[in-house]
C-alpha cells in the first residue's frame, strides 16, 4: 500500500475541523431551533430570521457548517459501523454510502443556502 | 497461510461502563447529521416565507420531533464535553516558548464554545 497516496489524512481532518465546528456551534443552533423556539420559549419573526440567512457571513458558515459536519459524520460512523457493528467485511459499501452521503448533503446545502 | 482471528461479540461495548461510553460518544455522530438535515429543513422553510416558516415550527412543536431533539441535544453535548477533553492531547500550544498546561487549552475552548453560542442567540433573537 502507498501511504503517501493514502486519502485518510485528508478524511481525518475533515474529521477533525467537523468534529470543532460541531461542538462548538451545533449545541446552541440545536437548543434555540430545536427546543426553545417550538416551545415557544421565543418567536423571533420570520423576516428577522430571512434577513440573517440573506447575509453573505451567514450562508458561508452556515455553509462551512454542513459540510465539515457531514464529513464529521461520515468519518465517525464509519468506524461505528466498523467496529460497533462488526462490519468491516463491508467496509466497500460503507464507504460509498458514508463519504457519498457527505458529498450529497454538501451539494444540498450549498444549492439551499446559495438560493434562499 | 490462514491467521487465527479471534471471534468478536456483536455487543462487545455492553461489557464495561467506559465501552459503553466510547460507543454513545461514536453515535452523536448520527445526531449532528439529523441535525444538519434539520437545519437544511428549516433554512428552505424560511426561504419559502412565513407560512412557510410557521408550518415548520409547528412541526417541528410536536411531541415527538421535540423527543428527538433533546436526545439529539444531549448527544451532542456530550460530543461536546468529549472533544474538547481530548483537545490537549490532539493539539500542542505553546505560549513564549512554554507549553500551555492541558487545563489551559480546555478551558479556551469552553470560553470559545460560551461566546460563539452567545454571539449565534444575540444574531437569532435580538
Amino acid at each position: 500500500m502507498n501511504h503517501r497516496r493514502s486519502p485518510e489524512p485528508f478524511l481525518w481532518m475533515l474529521f477533525s475541523s467537523g468534529g470543532m465546528v460541531a461542538a462548538l456551534m451545533v449545541p446552541i443552533l440545536l437548543f434555540l431551533f430545536g427546543i426553545a423556539i417550538p416551545l415557544d420559549l421565543w418567536s423571533p419573526a420570520p423576516a428577522h430570521l430571512l434577513a440573517v440567512l440573506r447575509n453573505p457571513i451567514t450562508r458561508l458558515v452556515l455553509f462551512g457548517l454542513c459540510v465539515l459536519a457531514l464529513f464529521h459524520w461520515a468519518h465517525r460512523f464509519r468506524y461505528t459501523l466498523y467496529d460497533g457493528l462488526q462490519l468491516k467485511r463491508y467496509a466497500g459499501p460503507i464507504v460509498v454510502l458514508c463519504y457519498g452521503g457527505a458529498v450529497v448533503g454538501s451539494v444540498i446545502a450549498a444549492a439551499l443556502l446559495a438560493t434562499v | 497461510m490462514s491467521v487465527y482471528q479471534r471471534p468478536v461479540k456483536l455487543f462487545w461495548w455492553l461489557e464495561k461502563r467506559s465501552y459503553v461510553i466510547f460507543v454513545l460518544r461514536e453515535l452523536s455522530s448520527v445526531f449532528i447529521a439529523w441535525f444538519v438535515v434539520f437545519l437544511l429543513l428549516l433554512v428552505n422553510a424560511i426561504g419559502d416565507g412565513a407560512a412557510s416558516y410557521q408550518t415548520f415550527v409547528d412541526w417541528s412543536g410536536q411531541w415527538w420531533v421535540v423527543a428527538i431533539n433533546v436526545i439529539a441535544f444531549l448527544f451532542v453535548l456530550l460530543h461536546t464535553v468529549t472533544w474538547f477533553a481530548l483537545a490537549p492531547r490532539a493539539m500542542v500550544i505553546k505560549m513564549r516558548g512554554t507549553r500551555v498546561p492541558a487545563q489551559g487549552v480546555v478551558a479556551a475552548h469552553y470560553l470559545a464554545w460560551f461566546v460563539l453560542s452567545a454571539v449565534v442567540a444575540w444574531v437569532v433573537l435580538r
